[in-house]
């Protein structure tokens, strides 16, 4: 919309008439760019279920934002490429062999429900892919937990899996597949040892991303590779990350040094699950966390508490605790905003937290 | 006389594009005496100048045309000899409407000297102050706050800092600039009057490290002075001009809210303002004339022009050649925080700084998108303010909910909407915001 003059006629606007030239759209096409190592990945890892996701979700996000904007009689928000965002970013989160139909329930959903309801872009309280991804954990908790291995996974990351405790081997054998923080919680809960994950093979696996989970969230490397992408556009600052992943490996390493027999080891727990994809891509949403950098502090703190006792709690339903963590913390987000606003230049006290 | 980097930095501020070559190596020029001046009232900060021409009489170049109407007010005198042909009401800058005093000049120039103090550091400071005000000495950077008010701070105020403000950090704008590199004795002598008025131990002069040349001038200018008086080296940041942050960076004092500068022991004076403290102690001539940079993508040949004030934009316009392709936007002052104005018959005055034309393609675009809540704007507030939140409570006329959020705070840098990835119009708000407070407390003022 710019503003267009007859040419006899001149502009007239509030001050400043100057722009640094940032855009959203630019911003969510640096949040796309981000992701597509961990795409890439996921791709190699999973091969054509990668690809039918992320087509399936995008689509569905974009199809469901153009009709909730008409349905509302709004102009057209698909050009700002939040969706797209939303759309991949639950693809990442879904299992491998998720049904399709499901996978646009959940895209619907995020749209729909958890942002175009309360406005659109800007004005939703939750990460809307994560809200989706909630959704749909409850609605089809069987299709979301199932781990079907990819026959590549199955031939690199379970051969080394072998490695660790003999209690482990029945697990997996038991369960067909499951993720990593899957063997440990069944671990925890049946009182068998938890597997260490030790061995030098596995942990590279793990950081490449040779191990069962949804298919977006499973490479280290790709992720941080792209996190580093977003760190140096100063799309994101280190506050959520650094926060959230510094709370986790602390909170993994005291358990750990406490009862060594129960708990996975603090770097397992760091490279497990969606923590690397929830860290810098999902609790570093701009909507849904805090504005000040005090503030972000404190969401990743709470994020990684929240994330740890979840995946940690005996008695918990769930061995993931990353998308729960961030939509708690997202619920805080306006109460850390009151709460941490800067010192106002020439006053004492905080400003007034009304 | 040292130079020394500064001590502090204000937190937040911005980069943005200073565009300062175009105008920066143009010399100061005088403008040939435009045919006619349009001379407004209210060059300053307070209460609009009374009158005391009336249309027909004939006046002397820096003959008092207009009395001060109060303590927050300042003189106006004749910026050139001439005849009076009316005394009506123009469009100011601001795009507020104000009385001026039309002079049609004369081709006989006659000046009416003030008197002068040659022997001003064996002057008395109050008399220097009275001849200050009554040669309507108004701060230069911006503000156009009287001169007179500054300088006499009461009794239980000591100043113990007087800070030489040479940072023009407004992009574009380059007057300060060439005041410095070609005016830097007469500046000199317009900061050791001020500082000797004050009696302040330590005179500062701080310039942004953009401008070597100007830190140079500077040090050369001062080199002989004696006491504590140092060049300081600013970190080139918008808005490092602005007094609160410039106190901060120079001294590590933060004024504190509410307050004047002369509550933390300082005072801070443009350069142009110092220089024309000097003329009118040295010279005996009030301020009736000021450098202007005219400049742009949609200027023929920019330039720093020494123009009466009072002289139409137009005729500073035809002074740098013209238009060069078509102007879209013309901006008095610099892009942070200058006004864009909606014609070219609008007057300078004595805060005019800058002259600004920008074609199509310069012209940035704020559509107003709904707020990301990325918090940039929080990061660039120099006063540490949350524009987001200000400007959504303000935008769902919530002036209650964004009072307490220190709206009244808001300095209108322009640095929360230059950051806007939303390109949300936030200084505008804050603005809207300000305007009702203030009328609320103007209201409650009258019904007690």
């Amino acid at each position: 919309m710019k503003p267009e003059a007859p040419s006899d006629l001149l502009v007239i606007s509030s001050s400043p008439h100057a722009h640094c030239g940032e855009s959203v759209t630019r911003i969510m096409l640096d949040v796309v760019i981000a992701l597509m190592p961990a795409f890439a990945m996921s791709l190699w890892l999973f091969q054509w279920q990668a690809l039918r996701l992320a087509a399936v979700c995008v689509a569905a996000c974009l199809l469901t934002e153009w009709l909730c904007r008409r349905a509302m009689r709004r102009a057209s928000s698909l050009s700002d490429g939040s969706a797209v965002i939303t759309g991949l970013l639950l693809a990442f989160n879904l299992p491998p062999a998720l049904p399709t139909w499901m996978a646009v329930a959940g895209s619907v959903f995020a749209i729909a429900v958890a942002k175009q309801v309360f406005g659109g872009l800007g004005y939703n309280p939750f990460n809307p892919a994560l809200a989706g991804r909630a959704f749909m954990l409850i609605s089809f908790t069987g299709a979301m937990t199932t781990w079907s291995r990819s026959p590549w996974i199955q031939k690199v990351a379970y051969a080394a899996g072998s490695a660790t405790t003999q209690a482990t081997e029945v697990a997996v054998d038991a369960m067909t597949a499951a993720t990593p923080l899957g063997f440990a919680k069944e671990a925890l809960k049946a009182g068998a040892p938890m597997p260490l994950f030790s061995d030098l093979a596995l942990l590279k696996d793990f950081f490449l991303g040779n191990v069962n989970g949804c298919i977006g969230e499973t490479s280290a490397a790709a992720l941080l590779l792209g996190a580093a992408y977003l760190l140096i556009r100063r799309v994101i600052t280190w506050h959520i990350p650094v926060a959230y992943l510094a709370t986790v490996f602390a909170y993994a390493a005291i358990l750990h040094l406490v009862a060594p027999g129960t708990s996975l080891p603090p770097h397992v727990h760091l490279l497990s699950g969606g923590l690397l994809l929830g860290a810098f891509f999902m609790a570093t949403d701009m909507v849904t966390s805090p504005l000040t950098r005090r503030g972000m502090l404190v969401f990743g703190v709470g994020c990684g508490v929240i994330t740890m006792l979840i995946r940690t709690v005996k008695t918990g339903a769930y061995p993931e605790g990353v998308s729960f963590a961030i939509l708690i913390m997202n619920a805080f987000t306006p109460l850390i905003n009151r709460a941490t606003r800067n010192r106002v230049f020439g006053t004492k006290k905080e400003c007034a937290r009304s | 006389m040292a130079t020394i980097p500064s001590p502090h930095t204000f937190r937040g501020g911005i980069h943005p594009a200073y565009n300062k070559a175009l105008a920066a190596a143009a010399p100061i020029r005088e403008l040939p005496l435009p045919a006619r001046l349009t001379v407004p009232m209210s060059q300053h900060l307070g209460a609009p100048a009374k009158p005391v021409v009336k249309a027909g009489d004939t006046v002397a170049g820096g003959q008092l045309v207009a009395e001060a109407a109060g303590f927050i007010s300042a003189p106006v005198h004749a910026p050139a000899a001439g005849k009076v042909v009316a005394i009506e009401e123009t469009l100011t800058a601001s795009g507020r409407a104000c009385a001026a005093v039309v002079i049609e000049t004369a081709p006989e120039q006659v000046w009416q000297p003030l008197p002068t103090f040659p022997e001003w550091r064996f002057t008395d400071a109050k008399q220097l102050i009275e001849h200050i005000g009554a040669a309507g000495v108004v701060g230069m950077g911006g503000a156009g706050f009287p001169t007179r008010v500054k300088l006499s701070p009461p009794s239980d105020k000591p100043i113990d800092t007087v800070i030489l403000n040479g940072a023009e950090c407004e992009p574009y704008l380059t007057s300060d600039h060439r005041m410095m590199l070609e005016h830097a004795a007469e500046i000199r002598i317009g900061a050791e009057i001020i500082r000797h008025i004050l009696g302040a131990r330590s005179l500062r002069i701080a310039i942004e490290d953009n401008k070597p040349d100007a830190i140079a001038a500077m040090e050369k200018a001062f080199q002989d002075t004696d006491g504590d008086v140092a060049v300081t080296v600013l970190r080139t940041s918008y808005p490092q001009g602005s007094e609160k942050q410039q106190i901060f960076s120079v001294t590590g004092r933060e004024v504190p809210r509410g307050g004047l500068p002369m509550d933390v022991g300082c005072v801070v004076e443009n350069v142009s303002t110092a220089f024309a403290v000097f003329d009118a102690v040295v010279n005996g001539r009030p301020l009736v004339r000021r450098v202007i940079t005219v400049t742009g993508d949609a200027i023929a040949q920019p330039a720093n022009l020494l123009a009466p004030c009072g002289t139409l934009y137009s005729d500073l316009v035809a002074a740098c050649g013209g238009v060069a392709g078509q102007a879209a936007k013309v901006i008095s002052g610099g892009p942070m925080m200058g006004f864009a104005v909606s014609s070219l018959a609008v007057p300078t005055g004595k805060t005019a700084s800058g002259l600004l034309l920008l074609s199509p393609k310069k012209i940035s675009d704020f559509s107003s998108q709904a707020c990301i809540a990325c918090g940039r704007c929080v990061d660039a507030c120099p006063m540490r303010l949350s524009p987001a939140e200000l400007s959504q409570c303000i935008e769902a006329d919530d002036i209650d909910g964004a009072e307490p959020l220190a709206l009244m705070d808001c300095i209108e840098c322009g640095s929360c909407a230059f950051v806007c990835p939303a390109r949300r119009p936030l200084v505008h708000h804050m603005r809207r915001g300000k305007a009702v407070v203030m009328a609320r407390r103007a209201a409650a003022k009258k019904t007690p």
